[in-house]
C-alpha cells in the first residue's frame, strides 16, 4: 500500500484513502459544444499513457475529499510530487527518474 | 520416559514435561517445546512424506521454515485439517494429531511410487510436452487424472471455525529476523527511544544461536544471551517483540506484511484467541536480519530419509536434545558440518566418516574433529546413498574417480555452504549483486529505506555481524527521528562477542557423480522433484534464461520457493550454458516468503464483516411483516411482502393491484440524496444535468438526466428546488456514491469558480413513498404546515413542514403513475413515521410493497431504470427522453459527446415496449431480438429485452426493449428466439397504463 | 382537506418516537470498551476562508484551519475535514444549523444529525482497536488528542476524533454503523494482545 502526500492535508496518508481519477491537465473547453470532432477526440479519448513520468489526478476521497494532481513514475510506481488542483504543471520535478 | 533418540541432559527443553501425539495413527511421546519434527526424530522416525511427482519417500531436510520435504496434515477436528504444515515449524502440543500426505495406501508402501520407476517419462517439461494431444483428451482424461494425482494434503471440507485478527501498525524501525544480528539491531534502535517492532518466525528468538554451541556473547552462552536480550526488549514500552511471526511480504514504501501464529501451538486455544494475526506494518526504516540457509549437497539419492542439513542435526541436538541417528556420515564442502560432527560425537553418537570434497582444508574445526578421532576423507565425494525408506549407506569415491567404498550409515549430514536469505530484500525491489569471491548473491542496490545486516548481507562471523547490526540499528533509528543522546550516554552498550564459530564457503551445483552426462537422481529441488539432470535437460532443450529454466523444470516453484534449491539450479544452468552465474541471473523472489493462510489475509472480513450490510430505518418493521429482502449493492431492500400462503408471484400481483386501486407504502430511503447549496446552485445544476434549472421555481421538482461527457445516460432522479440556492437532488440507489464523485469532480476541477457545495444526505432522510389514489388521504391527517390541495401542492412539487411532529421534506411525485408522495423524515424517525402512515393506510386498505412491485409499476408506465433499461451506451434520445434535454443550453456535461456522429445516426437502438403475442408468456430480461426467425445462424440480433414482467394490472406480459430503429417499428412483429422455441412479440409504445397520465391527479 | 391536518402549535414536538440506530449497544473487552453514543446535533459546514470569522462567531467555536485538527467549546466540536469543510457536532442539545443561519457570510450548512452514528472506543487498547481497520498512524505523536480525520475503517468510511489519549469518537453513516460497531467489537477482543 502506497503512501500518498495530500497537498491539502499536508501529510502522507495511506493509499486506501485515495482514488485515482485519470490523467491531469486535460482541459475541458469553455465552448465544448462548438468543439470540432478532432478536438473532442483529443480531449475525451486520447491519453498519453507514458512509460515514466505521468501527471495524474487523484482524489483524497476518504480524507479531505479534495481532487489534486500528482506526478508519478509509472516505471517505479513512485510518486514524485503532488500539488493542488488548478495549479500549473510543475516546471521542475524533484529527483524524477528521466 | 524418554524416546529412544532423546539424549538425557542434552538440549534446552525440560525433558520432564512430556506431550503425547500421534503420527499416521501411531502414538508417540515428545516433550514440551519440541517441534513435530524433533519429537518424531526423538522417536527415530525419519520417513514422514512422499514427494510430489515421483512419490519418493522423504524425511526431514531441515529444522526450520525452509523445509521442502516434511509436509504433514495437522488434524484438530473435522473442520481443522491443515494440509502442508511443515513439521519442522509446527510446535508440539499434547494431543497433536498429524498425518502424512501424498501416499496411498500407506507411507511405507505407496502405489504411485511407480512414478519413480517411470521417471524417464516424467522428466523436465513433462507436463508441457505430454498432454498436448489429442486435444479432446484434455478434459476427459488428462485433467481429472492430474488433478487427482497432484496436490499435497486434503483441504478441510467445512467452514473454518477459527477467527483471524488483523491490525495496522506503525514504527520507526522494523527489525526482521531474531538471530544475533537482529537482536543487536533491535537493541540499538530501541535504546534511542523510537518505536521498534521486532519479529522472528521461530517460537524463541536466537536464530542460529540455537545450534551454535561455540558462540559466547557478553560472557554468556549465545542462546542465553539472546533470551536475556529479548527479555530486556520486551520490558521496553517502545518495543513490540513478535515471536512466531513471519514477515511474508515486503511492499512499497516499507509496508511489510507479517503473520503472527497466535494459537497453532496450543493444545486447546480459547475461542477468544485468534488463530493468526495479520500485521500490516509501516516502518520508517527496516533492518533485515534474515540470516542464511544451509544448502544440501547434490548427489545421487540425496533425498533418502535420514539425509539432512548439518545445521539441522545440530539444532535437533543442541536445542531439542535429539540425536538424528546412531551412526552418522557427513558429506561437506564447508567447515560448518564439522561442528555438527563434533557436537554429535561429544554427545556420544558415532560419526562413521566425514567426506569432504575439498582437497586440503585446514582450520580449528577440522583439527578438533580429528582430535576426537573422527575419520576424515578429503578430496572425496559421496557418489550415492543407499537405502530406500531410510538411508543405509554412503558410497565414497575420490572426486576425480577411482575405487568406490561403501560405508554403512543411518544418517548423512550435508553442507554445501550457506545462501544469504535475500528474499525480503529482493521483494523490496532491491537488486542483488553476485560476490565472485564468496560465490553468493548479496544485497546490492537498495530500492527502499532498509538495510541488511549479518548473514543475509553476506557478513561472516558473529563479531562482524553484531558490529554491523548494532551500527545499522543506531543509524536506522536516528534517521527515523530517534534521539542519539541515549546512545552516547552508553545506556545501552553494544554486545561483546567473546567466542564464535566461523567457516568458509562451500560449493554450488552438482557434486562429482551427479555432473554432466550422469542420469542419477541427484535432487536440487526436493519439493518439486527437480534433479540436476533436469536442469541440464532444460538448457539443452533451449531454455537459456533462468526464468525459462525455472518454469520448464519447476525448480524453486514449490511452496518452499527454492530456499535450498535456487543456487544449485542456477549454478548448474550456468555451467551448462557456459556462462558466469551473474550473467544467467537469479529468479525474482515474490511474496509470500512462506505459505500464508487465506484466513490471515481475510482477517476480520468474514460473515457479517465480509462487506457492510446496509439496512434502512424501516428494516425491522419490514422483516416483522414477512418481507423478503433483495440485495441492491450493499443495501438490503424489501423485495416483496409475502402474506400467508403467497408465493412471490401472488404477493407482487396483489401489491401491484392494490397500489393502483387504493395505495401502497414503499421504502425509498436507499435512493441517493445530495443537497446542493450555494448562490450558484442552479448554475451548477445546469452544467451537470441536461435539463434547464434556472427557471425552476422553489417548491417545484423536475426529473433530471445526468450524462457523462460521452453523451450517454449516467444517472437520473427527481430534483426538488427548496430555495433559490438549495436543491434536493435524488439519484439512483446504486449510483449514489459515483454520482457524488462525478459532481465533486466537475465542481472542484472544471467549475471551481462556482459558489456551491454538495453534501450527501442519503442517510439523513428516511424516504417513505406513498403512492396510489388514496395516498393523500393517508398522509394528510399526519401533516402540518403544508397545504395538500392539488392547487397548492401539484404533481412535481416539494414542501417543507412537519409530519407526526417531525420535520419533513414532502415531495409530490410519482414513480408509479398514480398520485404519489415521497415523505422524507430524519432517519431516526423513519420507522415510527412509517408505522403512523401504515396505520392510516390500513384504514384505506393500502399495502406495503417492495422493489419488485416498484419495478412492475414503473415499467407499466415506461419509466426507465438507469442501469437496467440503459447500459452506458444509451443517449437521452435512445431512451425517448429528448424532452428532458434543454434545447437552448450551450453547455452541460455530455452536450458535445451527445452530438457525435454515431450518437445521432439513424438506426440506433431505441427504447420501445413489447407485447408478447401470447399475453401469458413473460420474456426473459436480456433475451435477444431478431426480425426474421428463419434466417441462418448466427442471426442478426437487432436488440434485447431490458425489462419484462407479468402485469396483473394489464392482464398481460409487458416488456421494455432496446431495438434498432425501434420507434419506426411500431406495430411490427419481431421474434425472440429462445431454447424452447421462438416467441413472437409486437413492438409498442413504452406506456402500458394510463397513457395520458390522468391518474397522477386521480 | 389539508386544513383538517393542520394541528395547533402545541403539536410541534414529535408524536412519534425517535429510534436511533444500535441505541445502547456496548461491547466490553480487556482494555477497551466500544459503545454507541447518544444522538447529537450535527451539520456539514462548507465555507470559503472569508466566511470563517463570521461563522466561528455564530457557532461559538473557532473553526480550525489546520488539517487533521478540531476545536471544541461548550459541548460543540468543529472537526476539520477538508480545506472548506467542517463537521460540527453539538452534544449540548443546541442547534448549529440555526446558529449558522444567522451568519450573513457565504456558506453551506446542511443538517446531518441523523446521517451519522457515533461510537466511543475507549480504554488503553483503543488505538489498537481502531487500527484493526484504520491504516493511519494513531500514535499520540501522529494523531494527538483533538486530532480529527475522515479515513477508512475496514470497508467503511469513518470520521475519527481522538477525544483523549485513550479514547476515540468514531462517526460513520447510519447504515454502516452495524458494520463499524461489529468490526470494532471483534477487534476489541483481540486488541489487548
Amino acid at each position: 500500500m502506497l503512501l500518498i502526500r495530500c497537498p491539502y492535508c499536508e501529510e502522507e496518508r495511506p493509499e486506501l484513502e485515495f482514488r485515482n481519477a485519470g490523467e491531469a491537465h486535460v482541459v475541458r473547453s469553455t465552448n465544448i459544444a462548438g468543439e470540432s470532432d478532432d478536438d473532442f477526440e483529443k480531449f475525451f479519448f486520447i491519453r498519453s499513457n507514458p512509460k515514466g513520468v505521468i501527471y495524474e489526478r487523484w482524489r483524497h476521497i476518504h480524507g479531505c475529499a479534495r481532487f489534486f494532481n500528482a506526478v508519478r513514475d509509472t516505471v517505479t510506481d513512485k510518486f514524485v510530487m503532488t500539488y493542488k488542483a488548478g495549479e500549473p504543471k510543475p516546471a521542475k520535478l524533484p529527483g524524477a527518474s528521466k | 520416559m524418554n524416546a529412544a533418540f532423546r539424549i538425557p541432559g542434552a538440549g534446552r527443553l525440560s525433558q520432564a514435561k512430556t506431550a503425547s501425539f500421534s503420527f499416521d495413527g501411531r502414538s508417540y511421546i515428545g516433550i514440551e517445546g519440541d517441534t513435530l519434527a524433533s519429537a518424531l526424530l526423538a522417536n527415530g522416525v525419519h520417513l514422514v512424506g512422499r514427494s510430489f511427482k515421483y512419490h519418493r519417500p522423504r524425511g526431514f531436510l531441515s529444522a526450520g521454515a525452509e523445509e521442502p520435504n516434511a509436509l504433514v496434515q495437522i488434524v484438530r477436528d473435522d473442520a481443522r485439517k491443515t494440509p502442508n504444515v511443515r513439521a519442522t515449524v509446527q510446535e508440539l502440543y499434547d494431543g497433536l494429531t498429524a498425518n502424512s500426505q501424498n501416499r496411498w495406501p500407506s507411507l511405507a508402501f505407496d502405489v504411485s511410487a511407480v512414478n519413480d520407476l517411470a521417471s524417464p517419462m516424467f522428466s523436465a517439461g513433462f507436463y508441457y510436452k505430454t498432454f498436448m494431444w489429442p486435444k479432446s483428451a484434455w478434459k476427459s482424461l488428462y485433467e481429472p487424472q492430474i488433478r487427482s494425482a497432484a496436490g499435497l494434503g486434503v483441504s478441510p471440507d467445512r467452514p473454518d471455525p477459527d477467527h483471524y485478527a488483523a491490525r495496522y501498525a506503525h514504527c520507526e524501525v522494523l527489525v526482521l529476523g531474531g538471530g544475533a544480528a537482529g537482536i543487536a539491531a533491535a537493541l540499538a534502535a530501541a535504546e534511542t527511544g523510537v518505536r521498534v517492532i521486532f519479529a522472528d518466525e521461530q517460537a524463541e528468538f536466537g536464530g542460529s544461536l540455537r545450534f551454535e554451541s561455540g558462540a559466547k556473547i557478553d560472557g554468556e552462552n549465545g542462546y542465553a544471551w539472546a533470551q536475556a536480550a529479548i527479555a530486556k526488549l520486551k520490558a521496553m514500552d517502545n518495543v513490540r517483540v513478535l515471536s512466531r511471526t513471519t514477515a511474508f511480504g515486503y511492499y512499497a514504501q516499507n509496508f511489510v506484511g507479517l503473520v503472527e501464529r497466535v494459537s497453532d501451538h496450543l493444545k486447546a486455544p480459547g475461542r477468544e484467541l485468534a488463530r493468526e494475526r495479520l500485521w500490516q506494518v509501516r516502518a520508517s526504516r527496516v533492518v533485515l536480519a534474515t540470516g542464511a540457509i544451509e544448502r544440501h549437497m547434490v548427489f545421487a539419492n540425496n533425498d533418502r530419509p535420514g539425509i539432512m542439513l548439518a545445521s539441522a542435526a545440530r539444532t535437533y541436538l543442541n536445542h531439542y536434545g535429539v540425536a538424528v541417528g546412531r551412526n552418522v556420515g557427513v558429506y561437506t564442502a564447508n567447515d560448518s558440518a564439522y561442528a555438527a560432527a563434533i557436537d554429535l560425537k561429544k554427545a556420544g553418537v558415532n560419526i562413521a566418516a566425514i567426506v569432504d570434497l575439498r582437497d586440503n582444508p585446514t582450520g580449528p574445526m577440522i583439527d578438533e574433529a580429528r582430535g576426537l578421532g573422527i575419520e576424515i576423507n578429503f578430496g572425496r565425494a559421496v557418489i550415492r546413498a543407499g537405502g530406500k525408506l531410510r538411508v543405509s549407506s554412503m558410497t565414497v569415491q575420490p572426486k576425480n574417480g577411482g575405487g568406490e567404498r561403501t560405508i554403512p550409515v543411518d544418517t548423512i549430514l550435508m553442507s554445501a555452504g550457506w545462501t544469504p536469505s535475500v528474499h525480503l530484500f529482493s521483494q523490496s525491489r532491491g537488486k542483488v549483486a553476485f560476490n565472485e569471491e564468496t560465490r553468493r548473491f548479496v544485497p546490492g542496490t537498495y530500492a527502499q529505506d532498509c538495510v541488511s545486516v549479518g548473514a543475509c548481507n553476506g557478513t561472516d562471523g558473529l563479531d562482524a555481524a553484531i558490529d554491523e547490526a548494532y551500527a545499522a540499528g543506531v543509524k536506522a533509528a536516528k534517521e527515523a527521528g530517534g534521539k542519539d543522546s541515549s546512545v552516547k550516554t552508553g545506556k545501552g552498550a553494544k554486545p561483546k562477542v567473546d567466542a564464535s564459530e566461523s567457516w568458509s564457503r562451500g560449493m554450488l551445483g552438482a557434486a562429482p557423480g551427479a555432473g554432466p552426462g550422469t542420469t542419477v537422481k541427484a535432487f536440487i529441488d526436493f519439493q518439486n522433484d527437480v534433479t540436476a539432470k533436469d536442469i541440464r535437460q532444460a538448457v539443452h532443450e533451449g531454455m537459456h534464461s533462468i526464468e525459462h529454466v525455472k518454469r520448464f523444470t519447476t525448480n524453486g516453484m514449490a511452496t518452499d520457493q527454492g530456499k535450498t534449491s535456487n543456487m544449485h539450479g542456477l549454478a548448474i544452468a550456468a555451467e551448462t550454458l557456459g556462462k558466469p552465474i551473474p550473467q544467467v541471473g537469479l529468479t525474482t523472489f515474490r511474496p509470500p516468503y512462506t505459505p500464508v493462510t487465506f484466513g490471515s489475509i481475510v482477517g476480520h472480513a468474514r460473515g457479517a464483516l465480509f462487506d457492510p450490510t446496509r439496512r434502512t430505518a424501516t428494516h425491522g418493521w419490514a422483516a416483522a411483516q414477512g418481507a423478503v429482502f433483495e440485495d441492491v449493492g450493499q443495501w438490503k431492500r424489501a423485495w416483496y411482502f409475502s402474506k400467508a400462503g403467497e408465493d412471490m408471484h401472488a404477493a407482487v400481483n396483489r401489491e401491484c393491484v392494490t397500489v393502483r386501486k387504493t395505495a401502497g407504502l414503499f421504502d425509498a430511503s436507499t435512493l441517493g440524496k445530495i443537497e446542493v447549496v450555494g448562490p450558484d446552485a442552479a448554475k451548477f445544476m445546469e452544467l451537470l444535468y441536461t435539463n434547464p434549472w434556472e427557471k425552476l421555481e422553489p417548491g417545484r421538482c423536475r426529473y433530471g438526466i445526468m450524462l457523462r461527457e460521452d453523451g450517454f445516460i449516467y444517472d437520473d432522479g427527481v430534483v426538488g428546488r427548496l430555495a433559490p440556492d438549495r436543491f434536493h437532488v435524488t439519484t439512483t440507489t446504486g449510483g449514489a456514491p459515483r454520482v457524488m464523485h462525478h459532481m465533486e469532480d466537475y465542481l472542484q476541477t472544471e467549475f471551481p469558480h462556482l459558489n456551491v457545495w454538495l453534501t450527501s444526505i442519503t442517510e439523513q432522510w428516511a424516504v417513505i413513498a406513498v403512492q396510489g389514489p388514496k395516498s393523500r388521504e393517508i398522509i394528510a391527517p399526519l401533516v402540518e404546515g403544508i397545504d395538500m390541495s392539488d392547487e397548492a401542492l401539484p404533481h412535481m412539487s416539494v414542501r417543507e413542514g412537519k409530519i407526526c411532529g417531525v420535520p419533513t421534506r414532502l415531495f409530490r411525485m410519482s414513480f408509479t403513475g398514480e398520485r404519489g408522495f415521497e415523505v422524507n423524515v430524519p432517519a431516526d424517525y423513519g420507522e415510527a413515521v412509517w408505522e403512523a402512515l401504515w396505520a392510516e393506510g390500513q384504514k384505506h386498505g393500502a399495502t406495503a410493497y417492495g422493489t419488485e412491485t416498484m419495478h412492475v409499476l414503473r415499467a407499466e408506465k415506461g419509466y426507465i431504470i438507469v442501469g437496467q433499461d440503459t447500459d452506458g451506451t444509451v443517449t437521452p434520445n435512445d431512451a425517448g427522453l429528448d424532452w428532458a434535454v434543454g434545447k437552448k443550453k450551450t453547455d452541460f456535461v455530455g452536450i458535445r459527446g451527445m452530438a457525435r456522429s454515431d450518437l445521432v445516426a439513424k438506426g440506433r437502438k431505441q427504447l420501445v415496449g413489447l407485447k408478447t403475442k401470447d399475453p401469458k408468456v413473460v420474456l426473459e430480461e436480456g433475451a435477444q431480438i431478431v426480425d426474421d426467425p428463419k434466417q441462418a445462424i448466427p442471426m442478426k440480433m437487432i436488440g434485447h429485452v431490458t425489462s419484462s414482467y407479468w402485469s396483473e394490472n394489464c392482464g398481460l406480459s409487458i416488456a421494455l426493449a432496446l431495438v434498432a430503429g425501434g420507434r419506426d417499428r411500431m406495430g411490427q412483429t419481431l421474434y425472440v428466439p429462445m431454447p424452447n422455441g421462438t416467441i413472437e412479440v409486437e413492438v409498442t409504445g413504452t406506456v402500458f397504463v394510463d397513457e395520458k397520465g390522468g391518474r397522477l391527479n386521480g | 382537506m389539508a386544513k383538517a391536518a393542520v394541528k395547533t402549535k402545541a403539536a410541534a414536538s414529535p408524536s412519534v418516537e425517535r429510534r436511533p440506530a444500535l441505541a445502547g449497544r456496548v461491547t466490553s473487552a480487556p482494555g477497551v470498551k466500544v459503545e454507541i453514543l447518544p444522538p447529537a446535533e450535527r451539520i456539514s459546514l462548507r465555507a470559503p476562508e472569508a466566511s470563517l470569522a463570521a461563522l466561528s462567531k455564530a457557532l461559538g467555536v473557532t473553526l480550525p484551519t489546520k488539517p487533521k485538527t478540531s476545536a471544541a467549546k461548550s459541548g460543540r466540536t468543529a472537526l476539520w475535514l477538508g480545506p472548506d469543510e467542517w463537521l460540527i457536532v453539538d452534544e449540548a442539545g443546541n442547534d448549529p444549523l440555526a446558529d449558522c443561519a444567522k451568519a450573513p457570510a457565504l456558506h453551506s450548512a446542511v443538517g446531518i444529525s441523523h446521517r451519522n452514528v457515533a461510537i466511543s472506543v475507549a480504554g488503553p487498547a483503543a488505538a489498537v482497536t481502531v487500527n484493526s481497520g484504520c491504516p493511519q498512524d494513531l500514535s499520540l505523536e501522529a494523531f494527538p488528542v483533538g486530532a480529527a480525520s475522515r479515513t477508512i475503517l475496514g470497508k467503511s468510511e469513518i470520521v475519527l476524533l481522538r477525544t483523549a489519549a485513550d479514547a476515540f469518537r468514531v462517526e460513520c453513516w447510519r447504515s454502516f454503523s452495524d458494520y463499524v460497531f461489529t468490526l470494532l467489537s471483534e477487534a476489541a477482543s483481540d486488541a489487548a494482545n
